[in-house]
């Protein structure tokens, strides 16, 4: 991939001013991403076109294709001829992305999918917030799989999660999302780019087995993930989204490979969840009631915590950084101190039931909204008074 | 003579362990396969240098057989997959072999768009009129009034004429033969591995057993005769009048054009861009 003087000519380092979907191209390019494949969509066109002015000032392509399903085939071909590649949309656009996230969670392929989240069902409200496509992300392709969602809930943290997805795209080889709402995607806020020295960076493992009929592209090492070789390099390897053995050979009539290769797929996010999941707690050591949320909606949620703990309320914050996979075990171990959870979403109520789930019993208390505006602080203090009197 | 002795003269293009293959006895994409290994091998090709992208269909897993990299992909997508492989690395010969549903039904929006833009990239269309793999159900290319299992009453939708639509959408280099004319296959397809751009041959190619056994003409060999008596070459003829009928297949080369390629246009972009 890159070497250190070109990273570093490439990367913006300094204080800036400027928007998430902005962070997010720039995030991107930091983390080694040299190609962008996609389709115009209100709230995310702003990372297309900063891509296309991008692009081929770092040696990069972009490429605007016919719709969101050739955006991400062609960011599957890319990034399976060895580049770093991206995509954005938003809730339509990830709705026609679903198919080619199967092949990409199925053939092992590092990439990485943001969606700036806008009012759905289907045409919705394109200029409004949203968090209506978390579940969506977790199970909208069919079949069964783990994948990684982050969701950033600054314009600083567009810049620094979307440098984490392609982190751990490139670890786990899995399609990596990086699920913002419209106004974490359009808000302006100032944002420290490091220099590129101190941006950690990872790149995929390469393979070491020699080449020639024997070798296995998807025979994984002890962490589960397969070392990936890219196209071009005299490995001669087929990847096909059929169910597969280590060898890439179509495996359509054993149930022995179906299991072997689903159940890696799972476990290889699974059992490397303490890794990848971050959270952040804010106050939550000695909290009677915890605020999950995520996003803005964090933002509101530290605002109504410290309120409440202005007036001797012993609140607290949990804000999910990794949605997918879930943090089960960092709720659950509030429980023993934390009498309910207070779980503010734009949306029906969606994370709210993993709330619950890992809540094991603690009362977990939902509050939606729908719409142009987030929640209000104080409408979150408001609950938190609620479910402590109960 | 011993088993050692018995070695196909394109072994080498072939990865021995995805054979035997799946496809039915007397199929043409055999054809297809030994037509794309004899190009390649005279025309001394890096087999390190060649992707084959493939969507889904019996033709589509054609990728796995080739002993290059190679990529099977969902069902439509291999353009928009293989586009996304050539800008990545523009030293690798691109070629997707796919079939006419995947290419023309699921996949046309990708396939006018990469002719459009004139992907550098080689694609190869079996022909056989038939979905085959789910067992025959009518396509874009199914002939007016034929037989398949979804139409048990006769065919009642008109029928793209590919070499047209290629042609159309701006492809280089458009061709159409049958898995009859091997020796013209070979050519075309050594023709499109050197030419720079999106170029497309189409291959009308037999599937005895899913379509042609429905519709008289129940054997491989009953199905090549109707491209022997039909094919008429006519090179350089209107592609909007290259029909394929029960009594005229036309075939031979219809386009055959210079425009910049979309990896020179992007070349000269980025240096364009780098200059500012």
């Amino acid at each position: 991939m890159l070497t250190a003087t070109e990273k570093s000519k490439f990367v913006l380092s300094g204080q800036h001013f400027m928007n998430g979907d902005v962070a997010c191209a720039e995030g991107a390019i930091a983390a080694g991403c040299r190609f962008f494949a996609g389709y115009p969509i209100t709230p995310a066109t702003e990372i297309a076109e900063r891509m296309a002015r991008r692009m081929p000032e770092v040696d990069g392509i972009y490429i605007q294709m016919e719709d969101e399903i050739a955006s991400m085939a062609a960011v599957i071909g890319a990034s399976y001829a060895g580049v770093k590649a991206m995509t954005a949309t938003s809730g339509p656009g990830f709705s026609l992305m679903q198919e080619n996230i199967g092949l990409a969670i199925m053939t092992e392929t590092p990439c990485v999918i943001v969606n700036i989240m806008r009012g759905g069902p289907s045409t919705g409200q394109p200029t409004m917030p949203g968090q209506q496509d978390v579940m969506q992300a977790r199970w909208g392709t069919h079949g069964d799989y783990e994948i990684i969602a982050l969701a950033p809930s600054s314009v600083q943290e567009m810049f620094d999660l979307t440098v984490e997805a392609f982190n751990l795209s490139e670890t786990y080889r899995v399609p990596v999302f990086v699920l913002a709402d419209e106004i974490v995607g359009h808000m302006w806020e100032r944002v420290t780019i490091p220099h590129a020295e101190s941006i950690h960076v990872v790149n995929r493992k390469k393979p070491t087995q020699l080449h020639g009929e024997d070798y296995a592209p998807f025979q994984p090492d002890r962490d589960l993930v397969p070392p990936m070789a890219v196209f071009g390099q005299g490995y001669r390897f087929h990847a096909t989204g059929l169910t597969h053995d280590e060898r890439g050979r179509p495996r359509t009539d054993s149930s022995e490979a179906q299991t072997r290769l689903v159940q890696r797929l799972c476990d290889k996010i699974r059992k490397n969840k303490e890794k990848i999941i971050q959270v952040e707690n804010v106050m939550v050591e000695d909290a009677e009631v915890a605020v999950v949320a995520y996003g803005i909606a964090a933002r509101a949620g530290l605002s109504a915590v410290r309120k409440a703990r202005a007036t001797g309320i012993k609140a607290g914050l949990i804000r999910l950084i990794t949605l997918w996979p879930f943090p089960d075990e960092q709720i659950a171990k509030v429980v023993n101190h934390v009498k309910a959870f207070v779980v503010p979403e734009m949306n029906c109520g969606q994370m709210v039931r993993e709330v619950e789930r890992a809540a094991k019993g603690t009362p977990v208390a939902f509050l939606s909204k729908l719409g142009e505006e987030p929640h209000r602080p104080s409408e979150i203090l408001d609950v938190i008074g609620e479910v402590l009197k109960k | 003579m011993t088993t050692e002795e018995l070695v196909h003269p394109y072994e080498r293009f072939l990865r021995k362990g995805m054979i035997p293959h799946i496809w039915c006895e007397g199929c043409g994409n055999g054809i297809i396969l030994n037509c794309f290994a004899q190009a390649l091998d005279e025309l001394n090709i890096d087999l390190d240098n060649v992707v084959v992208v493939s969507g889904i269909g019996c033709i589509g897993r054609v990728s796995g057989y080739t002993n290059t990299d190679s990529f099977h992909t969902t069902h439509g997508r291999p353009i928009a997959f293989a586009t996304g492989v050539k800008l990545a690395n523009p030293e690798l010969k691109v070629a997707v072999i796919s079939g006419d549903g995947d290419l023309f039904a699921i996949g046309g929006n990708h396939f006018i768009h990469a002719a459009r833009r004139n992907m550098d990239l080689k694609v190869i269309c079996a022909n056989n009129f038939i979905y085959g793999m789910t067992g025959g159900q009518y396509g874009p290319t199914t002939p007016l009034d034929a037989w398949t299992t979804t139409t048990p009453y006769g065919n009642i939708e008109h029928t793209f004429n590919l070499i047209h639509l290629a042609a159309a959408c701006g492809a280089v280099y458009v061709a159409r033969w049958t898995a009859l004319h091997v020796r013209r296959l070979t050519e075309s397809i050594k023709k499109a591995l050197q030419k720079e751009g999106f170029t497309f041959i189409e291959v009308v190619s037999q599937c005895p057993e899913i379509f042609g056994r429905y519709n008289k003409m129940e054997t491989p060999l009953k199905m090549i005769q109707w491209f022997k008596q039909a094919s008429q070459v006519q090179h350089f003829s209107d592609p909007a009048k290259a029909e394929i009928t029960p009594n005229k297949i036309v075939v031979g080369e219809f386009v055959d054009i210079e425009k910049p390629s979309y990896g020179r246009l992007l070349k000269d972009m980025t240096t364009r861009a780098k200059q500012r």
